[in-house]
């Protein structure tokens, strides 16, 4: 027999409000010591298993796929990439309506199996098809902090 | 086959958190918005309403006759539905305490300053069956006097200042 | 049910603070596990983790984000948890894939970065307790395990002096041990001597907060005889809930872990556990504990097991050696990380290769367990060789 009291009136239900009170630090790990201080100097970098032929990017220690170390293989591998895939958000990530829409996508990196996602910036979404060429643009110099969003956004080329 | 100081040598690179925080190494900060608003449900809901009434309630099973506090809709030892209400005293016995130096944060008390250390302690409940407790704080007592089996009884915050929570009952002092 | 063996095990470095990520340190010690009984991920036939909440490492849906680190590209993979009892859950979890016939090999990963929690997961902990009855008190962990060191000291008489010996005896047995974070030689005043966090816990009495990663490699019978000369069965696993309502149990005794203790022991074959175990790894993260599960694992009477420690049977040189390895309280605290390797210290024991932490006289059977979430769950493993 299922509980046998209820609720009868909607006002009787009662909450209690509280939080999770939690900040991090994450590092950036040893394969992004290596790709964010590159961003910094404008450059990216990947991570090469000559084995299963990939390039990985952002690079990363080993190969999930067989399990190969890959820190003596990362490779610079340029800063254009493809449109792999795009949307537009009007939304924050916190449910919030932002006041202007901006566009976000997955970019493949040219020569690489693997991409990043970013902003698309000083183009018309209209204009944009999947497999769109685009070139990252980074903040300047003295601005970058090793961060992802030391790259602006990126454009079309 | 063991596991040697060589195997192991390069497996994980020591930091200090001074060298995190120095931007020695690159990192990311982050303070996610966890916020919730917890159902009480009817049981914990009619325990918080009798709190800011001064008073605890407790719900008695009807096949094992235990009376549980906090009140739960069912029992879990006998998985049956929990039956009637039961008012419990406001009094009890100190089953286990402790003295403690530090607060939610880990962050050290100002001991040497003359702040109180806190000391919570688990209280069986008179009224509600052997062993039933409850965590609370203990407080108008020399924390290095407090005893197993001690008789304690609830401080409660004047009626006005009552909102229907835990803290209703400021903490439990003894009783001679 | 089929029999199951560990035939390899890997182990990172314990610190407070690493560079790695979370995926890097479950890379290290899964790539470890792997090359130590010489297979590839080919070989491997699905994945099990576990890793206390997500709260810890700051990752949500952190199985899902380390499941690539521990060697589960496309493969089945389960993730686990129950609080700190996951190390030594998490292989028998991993044994069920296995005994049950559906897979022949299995790797079981445990990582844990408890220090992107800055400053201090002190929030997690807040919200282990019931959110209405109890955290408006703003409780800290280290307050019920101090409650439950008070119940246990004031059930039996027992002194925090003779207590202290259990952190004394681990932190020399660690220097001994590669990946330790804390060993060192200390004295009963020191422990006394060292800052009361929560009275009657000093700083000595806790294991430390750390970064660390382990992995085993399990293997059903006909695969575990072609791939090492010197199996370790999983002879009997064990494992139980007690109620949340943690205010209602009498402390002094866990009554959990002797339920689990009595499933793996009969599983087993084991009647007289203080006899038939030669080697254990009772969980330590405070002094008071490690003789709070010995004797909830039946090696010792209840009330007895504190005699046993100041005659020295629990040392390395004694009748029933605890924690060779140094345990946490010596070589550190990654929660899950920190069971499998008292897992792993016991399939090091059992093959003689655990260097200068090996006991004398061959020990052939030996028993780890770990506890974890509101002082609830018991899980327990015992392996022979």
């Amino acid at each position: 027999m299922a509980l046998i009291e209820r609720y009868q009136m909607t006002t009787d239900i009662t909450y209690w409000p509280g939080q999770i009170p939690m900040s991090y630090i994450y590092t950036v790990g040893r394969a992004g010591e290596k790709f964010f201080r590159e961003i910094m100097n404008g450059k990216m970098i990947g991570a090469r298993c000559e084995s299963c032929k990939v390039t990985y990017v952002p690079p990363r220690i080993y190969c999930e796929k067989c399990f190969a170390r890959l820190e003596d293989h990362y490779l610079e591998v340029g800063t254009k990439g493809t449109v792999h895939t795009f949307t537009r958000c009007y939304e924050a990530y916190d449910g919030t309506k932002k006041e202007t829409s901006t566009i976000v996508a997955v970019i493949r990196i040219d020569g690489t199996e693997g991409g990043l996602v970013h902003w698309l910036g000083e183009v018309d979404f209209k204009a944009i098809y999947i497999g769109m060429p685009v070139e990252a643009v980074f903040k300047p110099k003295k601005e970058r902090e090793g961060s992802i969003l030391d790259i602006k956004y990126f454009k079309p080329i | 086959m063991a596991i040697t100081e060589k195997d192991v040598a390069k497996t994980a690179t020591k930091l200090s958190i001074n060298e995190i925080l120095e931007g020695k190494v690159l990192s990311v900060k982050w303070e996610p918005k966890l916020k919730y608003a917890w159902d009480n449900g009817p049981a914990i809901g009619r325990y918080l309403a009798e709190l800011k009434e001064g008073r605890i309630i407790a719900k008695k099973c009807a096949k094992c006759h235990r009376i549980m506090i906090p009140p739960r809709m069912f029992c879990e030892l006998c998985w049956v539905p929990a039956g009637e209400w039961v008012y419990v005293q406001d009094t009890g016995i100190v089953n286990t305490w402790v003295v403690s130096y530090v607060d939610w944060k880990a962050t050290r008390l100002d001991i040497k300053g003359g702040v109180r250390p806190f000391t919570p302690a688990v209280i069986e409940i008179d009224g509600a069956s052997k062993g039933m407790g409850i965590l609370h704080h203990l407080n108008e007592v020399d924390p290095w006097k407090i005893s197993r089996g001690m008789k304690v009884k609830a401080v409660w915050k004047p009626a006005k200042e009552r909102t229907g929570a835990i803290t209703d009952i400021k903490y439990f002092k003894p009783i001679e | 049910m089929r029999r199951v063996a560990i035939v390899g095990a890997g182990l990172t470095k314990f610190y407070r603070n690493t560079l790695e990520t979370p995926k890097e340190l479950a890379y290290e010690a899964t790539k470890m596990a792997l090359d130590s009984c010489e297979m590839k991920l080919s070989d491997i036939d699905c994945v099990v983790h576990g890793t206390a909440p997500d709260a810890f490492d700051g990752v949500h849906m952190k199985g899902e984000y380390l499941s690539d680190a521990s060697g589960g590209y496309r493969k089945p993979y389960m993730r686990n948890f129950v609080g700190g009892g996951t190390g030594v859950f998490a292989p028998i979890h991993g044994w069920f894939h296995v005994a049950s016939g559906m897979f022949d090999t299995c790797l079981v990963v445990c990582e844990e970065k408890m220090s992107s929690a800055y400053p201090h997961p002190a929030g997690a902990f807040l919200t282990i307790f019931d959110h209405t009855t109890e955290q408006p008190l703003y409780p800290t962990l280290i307050w019920i395990f101090a409650i439950e060191m008070n119940r246990f000291m004031t059930t039996h008489g027992y002194r925090k002096e003779d207590i202290a010996l259990v952190a004394v005896k681990n932190k020399k047995n660690a220097l001994d041990h590669p990946s330790a974070q804390i060993p060192g030689e200390i004295t009963v005043q020191d422990v006394l001597n060292s800052e009361i966090m929560a009275w009657p816990v000093n700083r000595l009495d806790i294991s430390p907060t750390s970064d660390g990663a382990a992995a085993i490699v399990l293997a059903a019978e006909h695969v575990a005889r072609r791939v090492t000369e010197k199996p370790v069965w999983m002879d009997g696993v064990g494992f139980c809930l007690d109620t949340a309502y943690w205010c209602t149990r009498d402390l002094y005794y866990p009554d959990y872990l002797e339920v689990a203790a009595r499933q793996a022991y009969k599983m087993a074959g084991i009647r007289e556990p203080s006899k038939e175990i030669h080697v254990a790894e009772p969980y330590d993260p405070f002094t008071y504990k490690e003789l709070h599960h010995i004797e909830g694992l039946m090696l010792a009477p209840r009330g007895k097991s504190v005699q046993m420690l100041v005659d020295g049977v629990f040392n390395r040189e004694g009748n029933l050696p605890t924690s060779p390895s140094g345990g946490l309280l010596g070589v550190g605290n990654p929660i899950a990380a920190a069971g499998l390797m008292k897992i792993i210290e016991i399939f090091l024991q059992l093959r003689g290769e655990a260097g200068k932490r090996q006991i004398s006289g061959k020990p052939t059977c030996g028993v780890a367990n770990a506890w974890g979430d509101l002082m609830q769950v018991g899980t327990v493993v015992v392996m022979r060789s």
